[in-house]
């Protein structure tokens, strides 16, 4: 059906400079002073120029990559790129040895430089990152790949890039699928969508016939798994991006929901509800066994692994109210772990497994935030009239979530989007959609 | 028995009094707080009807899943419904409102609408003419974000089912 993944990606890495760099950042502390970047567009000669047109359709294809760099780097809010009207250096001649001076005088502390070719229709890449205090270069790295894979191998490098100089993994190679919602508030169409991280290659995976709810990506496969309301039977399905094969999880006599992979991927851990109680069961996705992990007249629902998969937080109303919980992943040494003033929902824990995310509400406002997975520390990030469904990006840095406003009395002014903020509070801004959206959820890495 | 009869007859001097209450308030307080006590929808604005005098909804407080007085009376009078129309199936929905997240809410609706289920069987109608399916908060009946828009919505509705 839709194939998204025809790709073979070749990375060679000719060099990388272990030495000491001068810069670096420090993400523990918030991005106040987003360091200067300078992104040279990739150097493309006259020949690549022409290929690249009949190829896919763009003028520049090196200029298009850096942007997507320079827009990567950007919305991390780690990096101020800084305007290419100041540059004084060509980006052929910058590629082949900087003049550092030229980039100090700009106040840029890095720099990345590069070149494209278009040949027998591969397109090779080449990037390098250089450190202007030192006056060196940082990184050399290259890629060849079909010409349409162009937006990947500016994720690429801006995953490279964020690493070398934040020491961590970054999270630019990677999906976000989320449901698009159309139409009044009162006969919504909901649709299963994906698109790239930055919100480009947007595609609809389902057509809308039927309502579908909270997908959640396998983090090891292009698997997905999601709440579908197919002949009016909501249940738990799975459904392969690749081949666009769908099932039905499991065979249970009623509302299956809530569903998430564990950290391997092998089960499926969700909610289903029966007679008024809804509790939580696993399905191994291998032998089809099922585990019943929960069983409290309660609502217990939206259960997620920690990453060694040895734990299992979730939410119930055990306590009159619905609280947050973590358990052993059997089921046993259930221990409540929100406190606070309000009511707590949607936890999910970091792929890092020191904090679960959470939806918290008091007088009658919506908050996103943090706890340690004993309960303590909560951080609230962001405030609002309606978010809640927070994912994490795969280094564990950046949340995604939804956010609702408010209707007037006529239902008009109803509006569903999806934002991100990162992990301290800071850098709080809108992801781009085609339609309104919903419930997203974060893919792995793409590329290791 | 004789407690079933003594609580309805306690059950429709409340009913009377309520009407009498409505009456009495819908001209002297405005319309909103004639349609809700407490924050349960008293109103009849969404309202459909299974047969004459047979409502087809009733409706929830905030989180709660717990049948109010009138809510008890609208299943009775399904319940009488449904025995007078045994080749009649009925599907139960659930509903929430916006204010809660979309998971929690799946499961409440499923609570709500088996709230209603479990009345309707405690009056003799048979389970295998019952089906339930929770709808969270994803058909709201009313698009406003208000909190009587909320009431209307918090709700068990009874669809034929054939």
């Amino acid at each position: 059906m839709i194939k998204i993944f025809n790709l073979t990606l070749f990375v060679i890495f000719f060099s990388i400079t272990k030495a000491n760099s001068l810069i670096e950042i420090d993400i523990t502390r918030g991005n106040l002073d987003p360091l200067p970047i300078a992104v040279s567009p990739l150097f493309q000669d006259v020949i690549s120029n022409k290929s690249s047109i009949s190829e896919i359709k763009i003028e520049n294809i090196g200029s298009e990559i850096s942007s997507v760099v320079e827009n990567n780097l950007k919305t991390s809010g780690l990096f101020n790129p800084l305007s290419k009207d100041a540059f004084l250096q060509k980006p052929d001649i910058a590629h082949l040895k900087p003049r550092f001076e030229d980039w100090a005088l700009i106040k840029a502390q890095a720099l990345i430089t590069g070149k494209v070719t278009i040949e027998n229709k591969k397109l090779k890449v080449e990037f390098r990152l250089w450190d202007i205090l030192a006056g060196r270069e940082m990184m050399a790295l290259a890629f060849t790949t079909v010409p349409s894979n162009w937006r990947r191998v500016g994720h690429i490098i801006s995953d490279k890039v964020y690493e070398r100089l934040t020491g961590e993994k970054g999270y630019f190679d990677t999906r976000i699928i989320y449901v698009s919602e159309e139409g009044p508030k009162t006969a919504r169409v909901k649709k299963l969508a994906i698109m790239d991280q930055d919100g480009f290659n947007t595609k609809y995976l389902t057509l809308g016939n039927e309502l579908v709810l909270t997908p959640r990506f396998n983090p090891t496969s292009q698997m997905v798994t999601y709440l579908s309301y197919f002949k009016n039977l909501p249940r738990v399905y799975l459904l392969d991006i690749e081949t666009g094969t769908q099932e039905v999880v499991g065979d249970f006599p009623g509302m299956t929901f809530a569903p998430r992979f564990s950290p391997d991927g092998k089960k499926i851990i969700m909610s289903f509800a029966k007679d008024g109680n809804s509790d939580i069961y696993t399905m191994d996705l291998e032998n089809r066994i099922v585990e019943r992990i929960t069983n409290h007249p309660s609502i217990d629902t939206s259960p997620s692994y920690s990453p060694d998969s040895k734990y299992i937080t979730f939410n119930s109303d055990r306590s009159g109210f619905q609280q947050i919980y973590i358990m052993k992943s059997d089921g046993s040494n259930v221990k409540r772990i929100s406190f606070g003033k309000g009511l707590y929902g949607t936890p999910v824990w970091s792929p890092r497994g020191d904090l679960i995310a959470f939806t918290k509400l008091h007088k009658g406002k919506f908050y996103i935030g943090v706890m340690r997975i004993d309960g303590s520390g909560e951080r609230l990030l962001t405030e609002n009239y309606y978010q809640e469904a927070p994912s994490w990006s795969p280094n564990g840095r950046v949340l995604i979530f939804y956010r609702e406003t408010k209707s007037n009395d006529k239902g008009e002014g109803f509006s569903a989007k999806l934002w991100s903020i990162d992990l301290t509070g800071y850098n709080e801004r809108q992801v781009q959609t085609e339609t309104d959206a919903s419930d997203p959820s974060w893919s792995s890495l793409l590329s290791n | 028995m004789n407690f079933g009869k003594s609580f309805r007859n306690t059950f429709l001097v409340i009913l009377l009094s309520l009407i009498v209450s409505a009456c009495a308030t819908k001209t002297t307080t405005p319309k909103v707080e004639g349609q809700m006590q407490g924050d349960v929808y008293t109103g009849t604005d969404t309202v459909k009807y299974l047969a004459d005098g047979v409502p087809d909804r009733v409706f929830f407080a905030t989180n709660e899943s717990i049948l109010t007085t009138k809510s008890r009376d609208t299943l009775r009078k399904q319940a009488n419904w449904l025995r007078e129309n045994s080749n009649i199936n009925v599907v139960v929905e659930g509903h929430a409102d916006e204010r809660g997240t979309r998971e929690y809410n799946l499961a409440l609706g499923e609570r709500r609408a088996n709230a209603a289920k479990d009345y309707l069987i405690t009056y003799g109608i048979s389970a295998d003419r019952i089906s339930v399916i929770s709808y969270g908060k994803e058909r709201p009946v009313d698009s406003g974000s208000n909190p009587l828009s909320w009431s209307k919505n918090r709700r068990s509705v009874t669809v034929k089912a054939n």
